[in-house]
Order: structure tokens, then C-alpha cells, then sequence
């Protein structure tokens, strides 16, 4: 117990507090706390334990830098794993709880990986797990163990009870950052008449303004902003997101915003996608680690962090501290932390300070060491610091509870650097600094190297200044300040006098040895470093060690840092909930489900709906009990036998219109329509450019210069937007137009012996008779006023017609079919009695158009013109697709009656176990009018080679081998007597 | 060079003596046997099955950045070879049996972990298709079972089973020898057996163009200099069309974007390689360190970037929580691309080209790296005996012009549909 | 996002628009030798840099653009109809 919160100041609200519980221990905080800062003050400096050594960990950041305090929030279907204390705002009844260890986070077993450390060294698992003997599974038994001990948090196993949202937006100007230079391109932007957007992760603005304790320009902080946020909520054209996160930025000024809800809102979390004119990112910078012997103990800090906890949230996290730095940003924090009565000691690796330093911290009653820099901190959570010179001599220990570090500051890159912009090092500053980016994008403030507040103010008046003039606005001239602002330069990396475990990257564990290791090994180049060392690649992503490491490759290599190379930062900036990313539109809204106009009435009937593209279509209509099987057949026989109804509003339609219409489809179609007479419909079948079967369906000619053509329902998008790309991009002189009509027309098949006389019942302004409507012919008429077009078209090979009306009479059309084939004995068939008639007949279908089929290889060569070229005449005739031993479809049969095969079997010589056999079989069916198994399939030669011989149709995944005689795949009445009947 | 294995990493550790490099760090050769253009999975892995399977050990592979820095180190690590249509089964089955040993060939741990992948099925009819698919591996000796709704729900518990889930579970096609390798070990553990073997890895080496000598290709100029070669190869999926260019070659490929993600760290939740593929692609495993790695369709414009869009990103997001509900919460912790190689037919090119001298292998679409040991090895049987393995004779680059397609997916010449 | 200014319904997102692949591919009369189908079917530049490539606003008027966007940076440079007429009538 150390931390403790200080009597007065911060931006709590000390009249609101707050309960949680850490580990199942109740604790009090305010509003206005972070988990971390409650933590903090309630004295628990031990929250968390390290990847691979499970070595303890405390909070060592104040916001996103935070490497080490990942606890799991909630629990149930609301436990969220790998929650950063340091940005988890409070709220009354927050469970949190350690993770990653066991049994206990103050006795974890898997401590004892630190007694293997040097075993454990950098890429060792590349070097071992490999035998006994070579078999292929080895791993698979060490990986059961590491698994369980890699991972961090544990996720939840129940759906997500959360709601997400998103929303689409505009603006002239993103700002991403909400503190002085963030609020002032803002507010500067604002005031030229821009529409400006202004993001900000924390849940109050000010960024580091609300934990300064200095004057900014003349002004109290608190006040400086308190004046600016009034007027920047006033201001119509400035929309102020608190609590969201920008984490990526996008090609053509797109950015990726997640904005976190108060619990009570219509949604966790909102992903808000922006669309901006212009970008500043005045996202900050974050203050890099010191690297020393034991510098991940719980205890150990950032100072800014130190100074973040005094100044906003009145908690110390120790009575005594040791801060040590080798810049100046640390000064602050050692002085305000003295100012509140914290002992204070400050160690500065530099020799020569400017007296005006030195005066403060004297004033400040800070205990100041020059030439001094941490060697190793003693204690399991820290209770003293070796310091020493910088090459490890005059060591001496000073006691402590709490160590404040600062070896430098990096701005924030890494949404540039999401945009592919190599940032460029200036070694006075040792900082990467923006490079030079082709898009509008500006960064400003400390994310532009600017440290002191007043220029980071300046620097984002600039930023929105020069953004409203390159939207064409007056805004005022002010310059952009240089970086930098120390008074004394800084002095990086000192890795002499270190002892023990020096931790470049605290959250996966890569120690100083490690880097250097890996340097030694070859791994020298910073990405392959990431990736062997796994440095970086922690839920941070390296934003407090990438620059660090850089530092000890280039001392390895012994070249100039900027010679090294960076590795790329990859978006999100911060990990976002995929659930977030998601947005609303999943589940039952990611994909439309589309239902035909027939549908109420088919459910009502007792449909089996299954989903077949988007569609949901009748797959059959079960009776009492009836399996799909006994139902199928049963309806297959009302086809056959009375008349059967099946929805097809599915077939996707198209209106082909205009002078040309004739023209095109004989150019899509591989056979002949220009000629086809009005009032006659046409089997057709179109290729790809490549000469491949694309789809097939009839066309039905309306006029002298409209065609009526369906596709099938799984291929009606593709052709419609085929027809349109040929029109548009190759035929523009072609005067047609086409249009997709499938939601306006409601069809139904009407097949069987009694097709004509139900049909004749109901449309009596059509003269059904044989020789007035013969089999392709196509008539308009009307149902009860209803205009209707149909046509006598049959996949079954029945006496059938297709019957259209305008979608909204499709269910008084259903209603009067299901009527008129009842009461003639028969009734309603689904998609797998159609599938099988389909295949009584030997006409192809889904499994058979397959994208690798040539024409010849369906058996449909005679089709093609050879009159007229078409879409793919050429192709086809390339050598391979004219092979005589192509697979080629065949009918197929059990050679012992009764026997049945299944879709899926492969074709081969009996006997024959391995390889790809001769063929395979694509669609099986049970014909009740045959009395056995009937299937289509693709054979080596066809027909040609294999009519009348056996094969084996050969079904090892399910355990199945049948004999079966290769037939024509026509089954069912071969000369069409039915059809023509 | 040491050996690796569980005493060496005692010995070192007791006596902090220092491991030595991983591969040697040469300065280029002025003439080599053969150049390996690209020092990814596959131009090391050529290179190595050239010094060992074929006794060439004269060997420069040269890449523009550092090694693994492609496709190589960007992919979701599945390995599998559940394949159907001829060419492709043999090729693929091949590939796994390399797997199968490829640490202990390599002395290397590229964490090969066949713990089995699963294509999910959603209709009746996905079943008989899988069938034929499952079939045809059988029948090639690679393990594969149909699994119906109960036996999904026993091995992978946390999808979507529910009445309303979008996308119904009616089976899946398993392969249970497939699964998982670490990328960049396979990367870093072909280049470390290369080097020993005396092949030169010389790495911020780019090609800038090729030397020719009467109509044939003699070597290549690079920012290092000029080096020659009898046999140049490029291995350099992603921007094959470019090194084609320099060569005056015009190729079937377009370049696009692939995008791949990676959650935090999670304790074990899913263990198999699940497929899904429906409307649009998805896939997800977990990574030994605990991470989700996932992924779905191309970014669908012809791009170099590496780097992709929101829209792919809220598809596959959408996809993921829809399939597995409870990853909702899960947060996503990077995501990247990488640039694909993408043929018409969706199928790779192991080929001579028209050019002599030069040698293709590219056009690996989404499925480099499950291949990276059989395309090294039968890459390294052309360059080494200019005629190519019975295994990528489908594979050659006259394919197109003949209608020898090999188009899995059945997509026709779409490159952005495989 | 690719943020594409169609010129019938002003800018949209990349998602509202299907891509059609290289718009200086021509292809060859029907009727043309399956030599010159092959190229045209085939055969890609492929060019890292500037590219004209043909997109079709699905999701909107549904017509097709020729679009010059550079395959590296993503830069959208230009953006007219496919029907040279339609250009025409714009202006």
C-alpha cells in the first residue's frame, strides 16, 4: 500500500464516488478517475502479470502508453479481456480482475519461467520443440502447452449481448486531438466558417493541459481551456466527440473513429467512418521508457505519468520518489510532485544544466543528481534504485517507493505512419518527426516534435489556419513553431552500467539482452527484429519500446539511428472491439435475405424454406411427418401424374428493349434470337469470354423490339450486370436498354398432364389448345383482370408453363394455382422435387454449370450457331477445350436396382481406388417413375466412349461404392410426347 | 554454424556464449550459377532444395528489402491441401508432405501445427460438393471427413448454432492434417539452411533491370551492382508483372489487395483452421501466442499498396461476429495487406518463360504459402534440369493459351473473383 | 475508402461501385481470331502507377466510369463516363 490520493486538487469530483471491485475486492474511487488512477489511489501498485515470465506488474502510464496494466473488465457474456486500467474511465460497480496468472495474481505459478529465463532467451522456441523423431505432430504436443501459456485475458464464450452502431460522416476538418493544439486548429478552423470535427480518445479535452500546472500563455491552464471548450460547444459548425478514438486513417481522407458510449446508451460502442477534406492530427506524444535493470517493476513509471496522477486525479503514487530522466520534460514533474509534499528525488543523466533548472528545483525542494542514471531497481514492487554513473560506477541505492522515468519523447506517428509517410529523425530532439506526406494531412503540436504548450497552441492555430485556406477561407497568418523547446538538448540512451533485466518492451517481455541477441543473430534489421523478438507486436504495439529498440540496433550495428530503417505502424491505433467494427450490420442484416412475393403464402402452406442464393425458396412441403424424401417423391408424382405449382419468381428477368435487342443477345447468347418470332420463347445459353458455360434460361420475344429473358436465380446479378458492362464498355453504338424487372414480376411453373386445364380455367383470354399455344409459344392475357404473360416452357419434361404477373397479384396468383391444382389431385412442389425432375429429364442445373464446363461438355454443342460469332466463339475453340476426352456429362444408373449413389461420388474404373478416377457425379435423384436412383454426371469421353458401360461411383468420405451404367441423360420420355402433348 | 535443439539452447544458456548468425551476410558475387529474384518463402525455399536436392550451390537470392518482407511474413499461416481439381491435389498434397518434416529438414521450428481445418457448409447441396472435394483427397491419401451439424457443434462450440444465426451450420469438410506454420520461421529457417549449404542471401538488394546476352537473359543490374547468372528465376509474387516488364514479358496477373488481421493475445478458443465460404471468403485460426487471425475477399482494385480499405475491413468484421458471436467484444489489434499475385485461372505459374534464361514462379493468388516448399522444390527442378517436375507440368505459363486452365474456384478469367 | 466523384451522382464511396479492370484492354470484334481474344481476355500491363480502370457504380446510376487512380497511392486523377457520348453530354 503506497499509492494514496492527495488531500485536494485534480479533476475529480471528490462529492461523487465511486465503488469497484479489483479481484473481488471492493474500492472506492471518484468520478472523474481512471481505473488505473482508483487503482492507484486504493494502494494497489501490483495489477497485472508479464507475458512470458509472469513477472509482476504495476501501472506505469497515464493513457495509451500504458504497457503493463491489462486487466479483464466485467464478467459473463460482458467480460472484455485486455482492458487498459490506464483509459477505462470509472463507473460505479466496475469489476475488474488480474489476468494471466494463476492461481493468484500475488502467487502466480508461471513465475516460474523467470528461473528459466536464459533458456527463455529471444526466438528460443525456433530452436527446440522440434523432435522426438520427425514426426509431423511433435509440435502439436508442445503447442498444447504453450497455447495455454501464451494469450493473455480469457474472452468471453457467450455472443456479445451489445449493441454496436455507425455512422457516416462529412467534414471540411478532422481534428484528432483534443489538447492545445488540437482545440486550437479547431477553434481556429471554426472560426474561418469551416465544418469541423474535433475527436478526442480521453473523456474530458485538454489532452496534457489538464494535468499542467503551469500557466499557458499567460493563463491559468484550467481556465485557458475551460474559456475555449465553452466556445468551441457553442459554435454550430464544430461537432466535439469526447471518448473516441481515432485509430486509422484511410486512402482519400477517411478515418476510422470508435467512440466508447455511457453505459444506458442505445449502444456500446459507435464506429463513426469520417470523411474529411483535410486532417490535423494533434494526437500528442508519448513519453519513452528509460531502459535499466528491473525497470518493468510494479512502482516503476513514466514521470509524466507520475506528475499525470498528482496533477489531474490528486493521487501520489508514492511518499518517496526517485524520477530519473535525461531531458527536461521531467523537471515538471519532480517539482509539482515536491510541491505537494512527495519527497522527491531527480537523477539526470546530463552533467551541464542551465541555472535556471537547477534554481527550480531547488525552490521546488527537489533533491537533484546530475550525471547520474538509474542502474537497476531493488524490490519485488520497488522500494530502492541503484544509480550510478553512466558507465555503471559510484553506484549507490536510494530508497523509494515509486520510480519516475523519462528517457525522451516520441510524437505520436503512427496515423501517419498508417499512411505509408517515413518519418524523419532529427537526433538534437532524438524524436522521429513527420515526414512529408502527398495527402492533406498536417500534424501539430507535440505530434509535430513541438513540446512546450504555448507553441503547441500556436502550432495548431497554424495547422487551422493553413487547412481553412486550402478550403479557400481567410483565416489568420501564424506561423508553425520549430520543434523542440528544451532549454538543455537531451541525452539518449545510456546502456552502460545496466544490471539484470532491462526491459525494452515491458508488455511481451523483450529484454536489452534479447535485442541484442537477435541483433547478433542476423535479426538486425528492425522489422525482422519485431518478428523474431516479438518486440512490438504486444497489444501496444510497441509505442513506448519501438524507438528504444531502434537505439540498441543501431548501437549493435554501430550506425546512426536514421540509418536503421523504422518498422510500419498498421491501424487500429489503439485495439478496437471487432464487434464495433461490425457496426449493426451483422447477423440477420449483413446480407439482405430476399423473399418472393409468393412467400407469406408458401409459409403459411407449411413451406421448408431454405436459403438458395439470398432467396428463401420452398425446399418442399412436408405432409404430417414427412422427411424431404418421402415429400419430394410425393410431389414429383403430383407433377407427373395431375399438375404441380412452383414458385419461380425467383428466375431473375430481364427486359432487353430497343431496335437492337435482337442484335445482343445473339451476340451473348451462343444460339440464334434476332431470328425468333414474336410470341415464341428460346432455350439459350451463354458463354464467358472464355468460352465457358455462364448461365442458361429462356428468352421470350414480347415485340418486334422487346425480348423478355430469364437467367437462372443464382446467375440473375452477374447477367444483368454483364449485359449492362457489354453495353456500356464494348457496344455503346448498340440501341438498347436493359433492365432488371425480377422484383416486378411474380412466376410460377405450372407442370403436369392437367397444366392446360387448370390454366385454361383461369386464363380464359388464351386459348390453350395445342395447336393455338404450341410448346415455346409465349401469350398475354389475364387472371380476375390481372395481365399475365406466360409461356409454355417445361424443365420437367411435362405438359408445363411458366405464368408471370405484376409481383404485388403474385400471392392471388399463388392462392387461385393452389385452388384450381387441388382440386385436379394434384398441388405444390418445392426446389428439390424440381431439382429432380430436372434430372429425370437431363437438363443441367446448378451442379452442372460449374464455371469449368464448355459447352460440349453439357451436351448443349448443337446449340451453338454457326452462322454468327458470340461472346466466347473464339475462346472455345482453344485446343484443350476442344479435347475429345473432356468430362462430359452422362446418365447414370445403379447397375442392381434398388441401389442408390450420392452427388459428390467420383467416377472411375471399378477397382480403381486413388486418383482423380474418370468423372465425377453432380446431381442424384430417386425417380418414381423409373423406380430407382437415377444421377447426372461428368465422364472422360461422354457418352461417346461410355454409353451401355459400368462404372464405379466411388464415395469413400461416406463410405459408399456403387456400380453404375452410363445412360443418356435424358431418362424420362426422350422424344418429348409429354412435353409436346 | 550450431545446431539447434533443446541442449544447444542449454549449453548456451549455462555458458552465455553467443549464438552466431542465422545466415551469412555476403557481399554479392559478381557471377553466380543461378539468381533467385525475391527472398521470400519461396526463392529461399528454392534456393535451399538447389543446393540440397539438386547440387546447385553457386546461389545468390537477392531481395529488396530484408527477407520475409512480402507476402512471406503477411499471410494467416494456413497450410493445407484440400484441392480438387487435378494439378492442383497432387501439388498441394506434396506441399504438406514437406511440411509434414520441414523443422527437422531445416533444423529449424517453423511450428508446422496440423491441427486440422474445417470448411464450413451451409446448404445441402455444399455437402455434395464437399463430398466430391473430400472424395478426390481421399482417393489421393490425404485424410478428409464430412462432418455433419452435431459434430461441428462438439469441435468448434463457439459458432453460431443459434435459429437465427445468418449463416445455418449444416456440416463441415475437414481436413485434419492441415492447419497452422509460423510464417516467418519458415522464411528465416529456409534462408539459415540456404546460407550453410553456401547459398548468398544478399538482402537491400533490388533489381532494376536484366542484363541480356543475344536475346537470352545473362543476370540483373541491382542497386549493388550488376550480377550474372546463367539462370535467372523471380519469386517475387505480388509484383511479378513488374519484373516481367523489364523482361518485355506481359503476364496473366493482376496485383491486388489482400488484407489479413490479428486480435490481442487470448487464452485458447478456437482450436482449428475454420473456412468459410459463402458470401465472400472468411478464415480464422488462433495463433500459438493467442491472437485470432483472420481474414476475408481481396480489396478488389488492382493496387501495390500494402495497405487496404474500410470497407473489406467492416466485411470481415461483420463476418466474424456473425459467425462466431462471442468475438464481439474482442478487440482487433492490427490489421495490413499484403499484394497478391492474382491469375486468371486463380491457380499458380511455375513455368519457363519466352525469354531464355529466365525462369517464372508467381501467380500465387491467396494460396503462397501453404506451397512455399513444393514451389521451391519444383521451382528448383526446372531451373536445375530445364524441364519441369511431373508435379508443376499443369502449372506452366502456356496454359492460358491452350485452355488448360486449372480455376478451382470456377470463376473464369476474373482474376479478382479467385 | 477510395472516394470516387461519379459524375452523374457526385462522390461516393469505393463500395457503391463495382470494378471492371483495366480500361485500356479493347476488345476485339467477335468475330476476331482467338489469338487476338486471348490477348484482350488475358493478358494485363498491370502497371504500379498510374491506371485507367473501369468501375461501375452499382450501387447508384449503375453506369460505367473510366477511372485514372495511381495502384500505389491510391490517387484518384479523373473520372468520365465509359460512353464517350455521355462525356459529351455532361459538358
Amino acid at each position: 500500500m503506497t499509492g494514496f490520493r492527495l488531500k485536494s486538487g485534480g479533476a475529480i469530483d471528490r462529492g461523487k464516488p465511486l465503488s469497484f471491485s479489483f479481484d473481488g475486492r471492493m474500492l472506492r474511487g471518484f468520478t472523474g478517475d481512471t481505473l488505473a488512477s482508483a487503482l492507484l489511489a486504493s494502494g494497489q501498485r501490483l495489477v497485472a502479470r508479464s507475458f512470458k515470465y509472469h513477472r509482476p506488474r504495476g501501472i506505469m502510464g497515464a493513457g495509451v502508453e500504458e504497457a503493463s496494466a491489462l486487466v479483464t473488465v466485467g464478467k459473463g457474456a460482458h467480460t472484455t479481456p485486455n482492458t487498459l486500467a490506464s483509459t477505462e474511465e470509472l463507473v460505479d460497480g466496475l469489476d475488474a480482475y488480474s489476468q494471466h496468472c494463476w492461481p493468484s495474481l500475488r502467487f502466480d505459478l508461471g513465475a516460474i519461467n523467470q528461473l528459466f529465463a536464459r533458456l527463455f532467451s529471444a526466438g528460443f522456441y525456433y530452436k527446440t520443440f522440434m523432435g522426438p523423431g520427425k514426426r509431423p505432430k511433435s509440435w502439436l504436443f508442445y503447442e498444447h502447452f504453450i497455447r495455454r501459456a501464451a494469450g493473455l485475458g480469457v474472452a468471453s464464450r457467450e455472443p456479445d449481448p451489445d449493441h454496436y452502431e455507425s455512422r457516416e460522416a462529412f467534414c471540411d476538418v478532422l481534428v484528432i486531438g483534443a489538447g492545445p493544439a488540437g482545440i486550437e486548429a479547431a477553434r481556429v478552423a471554426a472560426e474561418a466558417g469551416l465544418d469541423v470535427f474535433l475527436a478526442e480518445r480521453d473523456f474530458l479535452l485538454g489532452g496534457a493541459l489538464l494535468h499542467e500546472s503551469q500557466p499557458i500563455e499567460d493563463t491559468d491552464a484550467r481556465d485557458w481551456l475551460s474559456a475555449r471548450e465553452r466556445s468551441l460547444r457553442a459554435a454550430p459548425n464544430v461537432r466535439i466527440l469526447g471518448h473516441t478514438t481515432a485509430f486509422g486513417l484511410y486512402d482519400n481522407g477517411v478515418a476510422g473513429l470508435v467512440e466508447r458510449l455511457q453505459p444506458g446508451a442505445s449502444a456500446r460502442e459507435r464506429f463513426w467512418v469520417v470523411r474529411a477534406k483535410r486532417i490535423v492530427i494533434a494526437a500528442g506524444a508519448l513519453e519513452r521508457p528509460l531502459v535499466f535493470g528491473n525497470n518493468d517493476r510494479p512502482g516503476v513509471m513514466l514521470a509524466s505519468a507520475l506528475r499525470a496522477y498528482a496533477n489531474r486525479w490528486a493521487v501520489a503514487a508514492g511518499r518517496r520518489v526517485l524520477i530519473a530522466t535525461n531531458n527536461d520534460s521531467a523537471y515538471a514533474a519532480a517539482h509539482d510532485l515536491a510541491r505537494a509534499g512527495i519527497a522527491t528525488t531527480l537523477i539526470d543523466a546530463r552533467e551541464n544544466l542551465p541555472a535556471s533548472l537547477l534554481h527550480k528545483s531547488k525552490e521546488a525542494g527537489v533533491e537533484l543528481r546530475l550525471a547520474c542514471v538509474p542502474l537497476r531497481t531493488i524490490g519485488r514492487c520497488a522500494r530502492a534504485v541503484e544509480i550510478g554513473t553512466a558507465d555503471g560506477g559510484g553506484v549507490e541505492t536510494i530508497q523509494c517507493d515509486a520510480v519516475g522515468m523519462s528517457g525522451g519523447w516520441s510524437p505520436t506517428q503512427h496515423l501517419l505512419s498508417q499512411r505509408g509517410v517515413k518519418p524523419i529523425w532529427n537526433e538534437t530532439l532524438a524524436a522521429f518527426l513527420p515526414g512529408a506526406t502527398g495527402e492533406p494531412i498536417r500534424c501539430a503540436g507535440a505530434a509535430a516534435g513541438t513540446w512546450r504548450s504555448e507553441d503547441c497552441a500556436r502550432s495548431g492555430r497554424a495547422a487551422g489556419a493553413e487547412a481553412a485556406r486550402a478550403l479557400g477561407r481567410r483565416a489568420p497568418d501564424e506561423e508553425f513553431p520549430g520543434p523542440g523547446g528544451w532549454e538543455a538538448p537531451i541525452r539518449p540512451w545510456v546502456f552502460g552500467g545496466i544490471k539484470g533485466k532491462a526491459f525494452v518492451d515491458l508488455q511481451n517481455d523483450v529484454t536489452l539482452d534479447d535485442v541484442r541477441q537477435a541483433c547478433a543473430e542476423g535479426y538486425d534489421a528492425p522489422e525482422l527484429l519485431k518478428r523474431y523478438t516479438t518486440l512490438g507486436m504486444a497489444t501496444d504495439q510497441g509505442r513506448t519500446s519501438a524507438v528504444n529498440a531502434l537505439a540498441v540496433i543501431a548501437e549493435a550495428r554501430a550506425k546512426p539511428l536514421d540509418a536503421i530503417g523504422t518498422t510500419t505502424f498498421r491501424p487500429p491505433f489503439v485495439p478496437v472491439s471487432i464487434g464495433a467494427l461490425a457496426g449493426a450490420e451483422r447477423d440477420q442484416h449483413l446480407l439482405p435475405t430476399r423473399r418472393s412475393p409468393m412467400h407469406d403464402a408458401l409459409v403459411a402452406q407449411g413451406a421448408r424454406m431454405l436459403e438458395t442464393g439470398l432467396w428463401l425458396r420452398p425446399w418442399f412441403y412436408p405432409q404430417g411427418e414427412e422427411t424431404v424424401d418421402e415429400s419430394y417423391l410425393r410431389e414429383m408424382r403430383l407433377v407427373r401424374e395431375a399438375v404441380g405449382i412452383c414458385d419461380v419468381s425467383t428466375l431473375g428477368k430481364i427486359a432487353v428493349q430497343g431496335p437492337d435487342a435482337g442484335e445482343l443477345l445473339d451476340r451473348v447468347y451462343v444460339n440464334a434470337f434476332k431470328s425468333l418470332t414474336v410470341g415464341r420463347a428460346r432455350y439459350g445459353v451463354m458463354l464467358r469470354d472464355d468460352g465457358i458455360v455462364m448461365d442458361d434460361g429462356t428468352s421470350w420475344r414480347i415485340g418486334e423490339h422487346e425480348y423478355f429473358m430469364t437467367t437462372t436465380t443464382a446467375n440473375a446479378g452477374k447477367v444483368m450486370a454483364w449485359l449492362e458492362e457489354l453495353l456500356e464498355t464494348r457496344w455503346p453504338d448498340l440501341r438498347v436498354a436493359v433492365t432488371s424487372v425480377t422484383d416486378q414480376w411474380a412466376g410460377a411453373s405450372v407442370a403436369g398432364p392437367l397444366a392446360r386445364d387448370l390454366l385454361q380455367a383461369l386464363v380464359k383470354d388464351v386459348d390453350f389448345t395445342n395447336e393455338a399455344f404450341s410448346f415455346m409459344g409465349v401469350r398475354e392475357g389475364s387472371f380476375d383482370g390481372v395481365h399475365c404473360r406466360i409461356a409454355r416452357i417445361s424443365f420437367s419434361g411435362e405438359l408445363a408453363y411458366e405464368i408471370y404477373v405484376p409481383a404485388d397479384y403474385g400471392q392471388a396468383l399463388w392462392r387461385v394455382l393452389l385452388e384450381g391444382a387441388k382440386s385436379r389431385g394434384g398441388g405444390t412442389y418445392g426446389l428439390e422435387a424440381l431439382g429432380a425432375l430436372r434430372v429425370e429429364k437431363g437438363h443441367v442445373g446448378g451442379p452442372e454449370l460449374d464455371g469449368r464446363a464448355t459447352l460440349d461438355d453439357l451436351g448443349l454443342g448443337r446449340l451453338a450457331s454457326t452462322k454468327k460469332p458470340f461472346i466466347g466463339s473464339a475462346l472455345r475453340m482453344r485446343p484443350d477445350l476442344q479435347r475429345k476426352d473432356r468430362a462430359q456429362i452422362v446418365g447414370l444408373m445403379p447397375v442392381t436396382t434398388g441401389e442408390t449413389f450420392k452427388g459428390g461420388s467420383i467416377l472411375c474404373a471399378a477397382g480403381d481406388e486413388s486418383g482423380h478416377g474418370l468423372g465425377w457425379v453432380t446431381s442424384v435423384t430417386e425417380s418414381p417413375s423409373l423406380g430407382q436412383w437415377i444421377g447426372l454426371g461428368f465422364v472422360k469421353g461422354g457418352l461417346a466412349d461410355w454409353e451401355g458401360r459400368t462404372l464405379l461411383a466411388d464415395d469413400p468420405i461416406r463410405g459408399r461404392r456403387t456400380l453404375v451404367k452410363v445412360v443418356a441423360p435424358h431418362f424420362l420420355d426422350p422424344e418429348g410426347k409429354r412435353l409436346h402433348g | 554454424m550450431t545446431r539447434y535443439s533443446a541442449l544447444a539452447l542449454l549449453k548456451h544458456a549455462v555458458t552465455g556464449q553467443p549464438w552466431s548468425r542465422a545466415w551469412r551476410d555476403p557481399a554479392p558475387k559478381e557471377r553466380y550459377q543461378v539468381i533467385i529474384v525475391g527472398g521470400g518463402g519461396h526463392g529461399l525455399a528454392t534456393a535451399y532444395y538447389l543446393a540440397k536436392e539438386f547440387g546447385i550451390r553457386d546461389v545468390a537470392v537477392l531481395e529488396k528489402g530484408y527477407i520475409g518482407s512480402g507476402n512471406a511474413g503477411r499471410n494467416t499461416t494456413i497450410v493445407r491441401s484440400n484441392y480438387m481439381l487435378p494439378g492442383a491435389t497432387e501439388f498441394y498434397d506434396f506441399s504438406l508432405r514437406l511440411w509434414n518434416t520441414l523443422s527437422h529438414e531445416l533444423n529449424f521450428n517453423v511450428m508446422f501445427s496440423p491441427r486440422g481445418q474445417i470448411l464450413l457448409l451451409h446448404s445441402p447441396d455444399a455437402l455434395d460438393s464437399a463430398a466430391r472435394r473430400g472424395n478426390i483427397m481421399r482417393r489421393h491419401g490425404i485424410a478428409a471427413r464430412l462432418l455433419d451439424r452435431a459434430a461441428m457443434q462438439e469441435l468448434v462450440p463457439h459458432l453460431d448454432y443459434s435459429p437465427g444465426a445468418r449463416f445455418p451450420i449444416w456440416g463441415g469438410l475437414m481436413q485434419p492434417t492441415a492447419g497452422t506454420a509460423r510464417h516467418d520461421a519458415v522464411v528465416w529457417g529456409y534462408a539459415r539452411a540456404a546460407s550453410e549449404l553456401g547459398v548468398d542471401i544478399i538482402q537491400n538488394c533490388e533489381v532494376t533491370g536484366f542484363v541480356r546476352e543475344g536475346g537470352r537473359i545473362a543476370g540483373v543490374e541491382t542497386s549493388r551492382g550488376r550480377i550474372m547468372a546463367a539462370k535467372t528465376g523471380i519469386a517475387v509474387a505480388g509484383h511479378t508483372s513488374r519484373l516481367g516488364e523489364m523482361a518485355g514479358l506481359c503476364l496473366p496477373i493482376e496485383s491486388h489487395l489482400l488484407q489479413a488481421f490479428v486480435s490481442e493475445p487470448l487464452k485458447p478458443l478456437l482450436d482449428y483452421v475454420i473456412g468459410f465460404g459463402g458470401h465472400g471468403h472468411f478464415y480464422i485460426s488462433q495463433s500459438d501466442k493467442g491472437g485470432m487471425v483472420f481474414g476475408g475477399d481481396l480489396d478488389m482494385y488492382n493496387s501495390y499498396a500494402q495497405r487496404g480499405n474500410l470497407p473489406v475491413v467492416r466485411d470481415v468484421a461483420a463476418l466474424a461476429v456473425s459467425l462466431m458471436p462471442c468475438l464481439g467484444r474482442v478487440r482487433l489489434l492490427r490489421h495490413w495487406a499484403g499484394v497478391m499475385d492474382m491469375t486468371m485461372d486463380g491457380s499458380h505459374i511455375i513455368s519457363k518463360t519466352p525469354v531464355d534464361g529466365l525462369y517464372l514462379n508467381g501467380g500465387w493468388c491467396y494460396g503462397g504459402f501453404k506451397a512455399t516448399p513444393a514451389s521451391g522444390w519444383c521451382f528448383a527442378h526446372l531451373m536445375a534440369r530445364d524441364q519441369p517436375d511431373p508435379l508443376s507440368v499443369p502449372f506452366s505459363l502456356d496454359r492460358f493459351a491452350r485452355g488448360a486452365t486449372i480455376d478451382e474456384a470456377g470463376s473464369g478469367p476474373t482474376p479478382r473473383l479467385h | 475508402m477510395l472516394r470516387i466523384n461519379c459524375p452523374f451522382c457526385g462522390e461516393r464511396d469505393h463500395s457503391e461501385f463495382t470494378y471492371g479492370g483495366d480500361a485500356t484492354v479493347t476488345y476485339p470484334a467477335l468475330d476476331a481470331p482467338t489469338e487476338a481474344w486471348f490477348e484482350a481476355v488475358y493478358v494485363r500491363s498491370n502497371p504500379k502507377g498510374p491506371h485507367r480502370e473501369r468501375w461501375q457504380h452499382s450501387d447508384g446510376c449503375r453506369l460505367w466510369l473510366i477511372v485514372e487512380r495511381d495502384t500505389v497511392t491510391h490517387a484518384i486523377t479523373r473520372v468520365e463516363p465509359s460512353r464517350a457520348v455521355l462525356s459529351e453530354l455532361i459538358k
